[in-house]
């Protein structure tokens, strides 16, 4: 068991050009900790959670993930298959099946054995619920079944860190839930997970902590119950009152 | 119906110019009926075979070179970028019989003031000549269809653990081949028209026999018209592949 935390982030520095997209945030997130991110668009808050798995890089501050601080290709590496990732666009291998999209990095990146990686993708197609639809092609799946199917695709890399980039900020209302409800199973296994989402109810069921974020900066954080009953700035009060009306 | 007229009317003057008195018209130089003409036709059809394996070894090697410049010119570096884009825009630039005249005359010489003493011939002076020229157009429809997938696949494909090449391989490249092949195969119809210039250095092509036969004859519009209808062929040939090709792809995206 390694000591400290799963993610700290200190100090970090995010520029576009001359936009200055993260300002000197700093935040530790601990093991089995889940962490709901929310703010208005264009806050930082997807550029935040990719900086942690290094999709984006970062211009200042110091990065650790699971001890393995960020500072060349080689512990990017290592960070990557310590951390997942799932998309707002769920971005699957539209020329794959749904087994071969869940066995492509354990099988390429890790060596396994094919007939072990269907095992093992066959196992996280049912922890999503989906395990009848191996053999098609994404398109032939519904967003909801696309979504779930990426993430039982990162499960299969057995990451110990999930982050989540608004799973269903593009799904259609109907099917939001069972792409949450398999968060939320997640979640209850005590997998460490940075969500961002406008999901409410979800945040309140799933959550240690929520983040809220503007302008590149965290400006408030607590408990979902302190969050939510009693949200210290205006600005996130104004946020809660927005979202919440819907 | 213009189309057919004109059509028609070219007809009419190929059947005419057939019967007319020899002087105006002499189709018997290709005549495979005499013995004389039946010479001649082997020996101008015989080009096919240098046409077509010039081409397809030039096309094959610019597919090659083509990928080599491509892949560092869609790196986020600018540095590592920046070669390639020189190359292409040099190798645009350059007419293709000034380069062949540089790579079959020029080049040894330079290669013998490197210490290294090869003889290009004609055949593989039209090969590197064809496929360096070739090679800048590959290279811009590989980063055309590299760069239309879009940048959350290389992103899963990092997610998931996979490295540069593995993510080439197994994630891009499939893709991205339905976007490819289509004006790749069209691009080799240029090299294919382009390969005639190979007859200026003496390869034994379509091209070249036709002036060699020109010369011994005296018959140039039957042995040139021979010529045009042979090349027609060809491309068509090669066209309707590549048509079915686009039809074979195209189907393929809706899956
Ligand atoms: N690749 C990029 N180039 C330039 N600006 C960007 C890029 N990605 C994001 N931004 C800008 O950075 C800010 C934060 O973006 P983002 O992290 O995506 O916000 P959020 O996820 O909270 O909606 C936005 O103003 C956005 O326009
Ligand atoms: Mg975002």
């Amino acid at each position: 068991m390694k000591t400290g935390d799963a993610i700290e982030i200190k100090d970090l520095n995010k520029w576009y050009g001359d936009y200055q997209a993260l300002k000197n945030i700093d935040l530790n997130v601990a093991h089995g900790e889940r962490i709901v991110v929310c703010g208005p668009s264009g806050s930082g808050k997807s550029t935040l959670i990719r900086c942690v798995n290094s999709l984006e890089d970062h211009d200042s501050g110091r990065i650790v993930v699971d001890g393995i601080e960020m500072i060349d290709n080689e512990s990017i590496n290592a960070i990557r298959s310590e951390v997942g990732m799932v998309f707002q666009q769920f971005n699957l291998f539209p020329h794959l099946t749904i087994l071969q999209n869940l066995t492509l990095g354990p099988m390429k990146a890790r060596g396994m054995s094919k007939a072990d990686a269907d095992a093992r993708a066959m196992e996280y197609l049912e922890r999503v619920r989906i395990p009848d639809q191996a053999h098609k092609k994404p398109s032939e799946l519904s967003g909801g079944q696309q979504q779930r199917v990426a993430i039982a695709r990162s499960l299969c890399m057995e990451p110990k860190i999930m982050l989540f980039d608004e799973p269903t900020s593009a799904l259609d209302p109907e099917m939001i839930s069972e792409v949450l409800d398999v968060i939320v199973d997640l979640a209850e296994e005590g997998m460490t997970m940075i969500v961002v989402t406008h999901e409410m109810g979800f945040a309140r069921r799933a959550a240690d902590r929520m983040i809220f974020m503007d302008h590149g900066e965290v400006i408030e954080t607590g408990t979902p119950t302190e969050f939510f009953e009693a949200p210290k700035t205006e600005r996130c009060k104004q946020f809660l009152s927005q979202i919440l009306q819907h | 119906m213009k189309l057919r007229t004109s059509f028609l009317f070219g007809c009419l003057i190929f059947l005419v110019g057939c019967n007319a008195a020899p002087g105006t018209w002499g189709w018997y130089v290709i005549d495979p009926r005499t013995p004389a003409g039946y010479n001649n036709i082997r020996f101008l059809l015989n080009g096919f075979g240098a046409t077509i394996l010039l081409s397809v070894i030039a096309a094959a090697m610019s597919m090659i070179v083509g990928m080599l410049v491509a892949l560092p010119g869609m790196s986020s570096n600018r540095w590592v970028r920046l070669p390639s884009r020189i190359y292409i825009e040099f190798v645009r630039a350059i007419p293709l019989l000034p380069m062949l005249f540089w790579v079959f005359y020029g080049l040894p010489v330079v290669l013998k003031s490197m210490g290294i003493s090869v003889s290009i011939d004609a055949f593989w002076g039209a090969i590197i000549t064809l496929a360096i020229s070739d090679s800048a157009f590959t290279a811009e429809i590989y980063r055309s269809g590299i760069q239309s997938i879009a940048k959350g696949q290389t992103e899963a494909a990092k997610t998931v653990g996979l490295n540069y090449m593995q993510t080439m391989r197994y994630v891009i490249l499939p893709q991205a081949i339905r976007r490819i092949l289509p004006p790749l195969a069209n691009q080799f119809i240029y090299i294919v028209k382009m390969s005639a210039f190979a007859s200026v250095i003496g390869m034994q092509e379509l091209t070249r026999r036709a002036n060699e036969l020109v010369v011994t004859e005296y018959r140039p519009l039957e042995i040139y018209s021979l010529l045009i209808l042979e090349y027609l062929v060809l491309v068509l040939i090669i066209s309707f592949f590549v048509r079915w090709l686009e039809r074979k792809m195209g189907s393929d995206e809706s899956r």
